[in-house]
């Protein structure tokens, strides 16, 4: 389908970009490792697993705002956002390609957060990984979508995190939920659940966001 | 091939296009000049949908994929190569013999040395000069071109004449510009913008 | 012109006469809560404000489907103005539930109260709506972008709501209970006056101010008619 194939030559290029400028992923890389060191100091000696892993939350959110702020810089230098809007592929392809470039910075993120967590404060179970995993899909969804429209306004960097924070606590909510509680499964579905609903959203407004 | 009735556009407070109608058939060419900031390059980007009208309306009978649209900024990425970017539109207009294609229009346009330098070491004439491949990269059958000479040297501007003697008649044109001199003779209706 | 005048009226008449009444009733009629005594009577001013605020967001998210669905301009004003009586509403929701906390429980603000923490986050998203639109140079693109946040909004009200339930297993708040409007005959009554009062608020605020918003858009375009 010519759809995907339209998604697959957006993907190659962001890849390739990043590849080239090499800014975005060492940025998130360096931030979320800082940030921990941070929490040690800022947490008290007998803080919970709970308080533990709830910075880690936000770590991982403010990371992945990190990324999203600059997800679209490059298709703001040259106006190229309009040639891409232009092509007759389906706008809500950008969406998709985007997002997926998204969902394998945070990857990398977490694939080093998540040791550096693991050192630092207490040990991963599977439970916090899947509650990740599923997270990254939620945010990347939403965050791009959310991006592409801070990237239409005069305010771009203060804009973002305005839009991003209250849209994203529930995702906070499951991903805290599922680590601390004895049963996940209710959260890691919520998590899911999110998921489905915002994905579809946002594809569908896609169109809206980058075109009149 | 494009109709536009009372259209008008402001942005915010300021109205840029007024009351405006237009008819151009297929196969026509018509040049739009005025002054800077009379509405030139907003009238283009209504007509290729990049902007909506506030008030009237336009219709242009074609889909996207058939309208070729040269911006003043070249829509291209500053850190892929020539080749790279070509390559990308080449994917999203579904061109067919891509590679073909894209090394024939780099070589007309002397790109072809440079094919593989970033574009942002590109000067503002050899960007000009891929955004005109880029625009004749899909076989559009309406070009829309926003000040095409701009920035470009003798040499290129008589690639630019070529292009526009071309498809005169063959294809659609719109072309804006504030010199129009080259572009008059083949035009066959005028707009000026106040 | 003047029917809609005599409408606007109509509506503001309406609205005045049912909030009074719907005032007096709750505090003077409804019968005295067994528990919490004459401080439960600000249920009756508290619940119909937040659940017209949802209504102003659900009308908000309606009118911005409409916008992207037929692209005219009017449903921007209408999404807007029905976003700005959802956010005042909304305010008011958090103050008469504070209040509400501090005459039942002694402290300005609880977590435990579900309600009153989904309209928090509630707040925070729809303020962002206006920063939104403060940032975005009036025009179709404003309107687009306006919209498509209004229905994110919509779909966030249940999404947060499930997540603030599933987040008391483990915020642990300090429980304070309160027993749901297990509303007798005549409190029901009270209620739905109230609501009703509310609901009429919302709707000749809106007229008037989507009036006054048109005014100054016309008054705007003879100006520039004129130069």
């Amino acid at each position: 389908m010519t759809y995907f194939a339209d998604v697959a030559a957006l993907a190659r290029k962001d890849i390739l970009l990043e590849l080239r400028s090499r800014d975005t992923l060492p940025a998130m890389l360096l931030f979320v490792v800082s940030a921990l060191v941070v929490f040690h100091f800022s947490l008290p000696s007998d803080a919970s697993v709970t308080a533990s892993t709830g910075l880690l939350w936000i770590a991982l959110l403010f990371t992945a705002l990190l990324g999203l702020g600059r997800a679209f810089t490059a298709e703001r230098e040259q106006r190229v956002l309009d040639g891409l809007v232009l092509a007759p592929c389906d706008r809500s392809a950008i969406w998709l390609a985007k997002s997926l470039g998204v969902l394998v910075f945070l990857g990398v993120a977490e694939a080093v957060a998540l040791p550096a967590y693991a050192l630092f404060f207490g040990p991963v179970g599977w439970e916090l990984v899947a509650a990740v995993l599923l997270a990254d899909l939620g945010l990347a969804a939403v965050g791009t979508l959310l991006a592409a429209m801070a990237a239409a306004s005069r305010a771009r960097e203060l804009l973002l995190p305005l839009l991003f924070l209250p849209l994203v606590i529930p995702v906070v909510v499951g991903g805290v939920g599922a680590t601390v509680v004895d049963d996940p499964g209710r959260y890691l579905g919520f998590l899911a659940l999110y998921d489905l609903i915002f994905a579809i959203l946002s594809w569908a407004s896609f169109e809206y966001v980058v075109a009149e | 091939m494009i109709q536009a009735q009372g259209l008008g556009r402001r942005f915010g407070p300021k109205r840029v296009i007024r009351d405006l109608d237009l008819d151009v058939r297929a196969g026509e060419l018509l040049l739009v000049t005025g002054p800077n900031g009379s509405g030139k390059s907003t009238l283009l980007a209504l007509m290729v949908g990049l902007l909506a009208p506030t008030e009237g309306e336009i219709e242009v009978d074609l889909p996207r994929g058939r309208i070729g649209y040269l911006a003043h900024e070249a829509l291209v990425y500053k850190e892929l190569t020539a080749l790279e970017n070509l390559d990308l539109y080449g994917r999203l207009y579904h061109v067919a013999e891509r590679r073909e294609t894209i090394g024939a229009l780099l070589e007309r346009f002397g790109l072809w040395e440079v094919r593989h330098q970033r574009v942002g070491a590109f000067s503002r004439g050899m960007q000009q000069r891929l955004g005109l491949c880029r625009v004749l990269l899909h076989g559009p059958e309406l070009l829309l071109l926003d000040e095409p000479y701009s920035g470009l040297d003798a040499s290129a501007r008589t690639l630019v004449d070529d292009v526009l003697t071309e498809a005169a008649g063959a294809r659609t044109l719109v072309v804006a510009s504030h010199e129009p001199a080259h572009v008059r003779p083949l035009a066959t209706q005028a707009l000026a913008l106040a | 012109m003047s029917l809609r005048n005599n409408q606007a009226v109509l509506l503001a008449t309406a609205a005045s006469v049912l909030l009074v009444a719907g005032l007096a009733l709750a505090l003077f009629w409804a019968p005295e809560d067994a528990d919490q005594g004459f401080s439960q009577r600000i249920f009756y001013v508290h619940v119909p404000i937040a659940l017209t605020a949802y209504a102003c967001f659900g009308w908000a998210a309606w009118k911005a489907l409409r916008l992207l669905w037929t692209r005219e301009p009017r449903y921007d004003l209408e999404s807007y103005t029905a976003v700005h009586m959802g956010v005042i509403f909304g305010i008011l929701t958090l103050v008469t539930g504070s209040i509400w906390a501090k005459i039942s429980w002694g402290v300005w603000w609880t977590w435990s109260e579900r309600q009153l923490t989904l309209f928090l986050v509630l707040f925070l998203f729809y303020c962002a709506y206006f920063m939104l639109r403060f940032s975005v140079e009036s025009g179709p693109r404003r309107a687009n972008l306006s919209a498509v946040y209004a229905l994110f909004g919509v779909a966030l009200i249940p999404v947060s709501f499930l997540a603030i339930r599933l987040a008391e297993n483990f915020i642990h708040p300090v429980v304070f209970t309160r027993d749901g409007p297990q509303m007798s005959g005549s409190m029901f009554l009270v209620f739905c006056v109230c609501l009703a009062a509310m609901l009429g608020l919302f709707a000749s605020l809106y007229t008037n101010e989507l009036t006054g918003k048109r005014l100054d858009a016309r008054l705007r375009e003879l100006r520039e008619a004129v130069e």
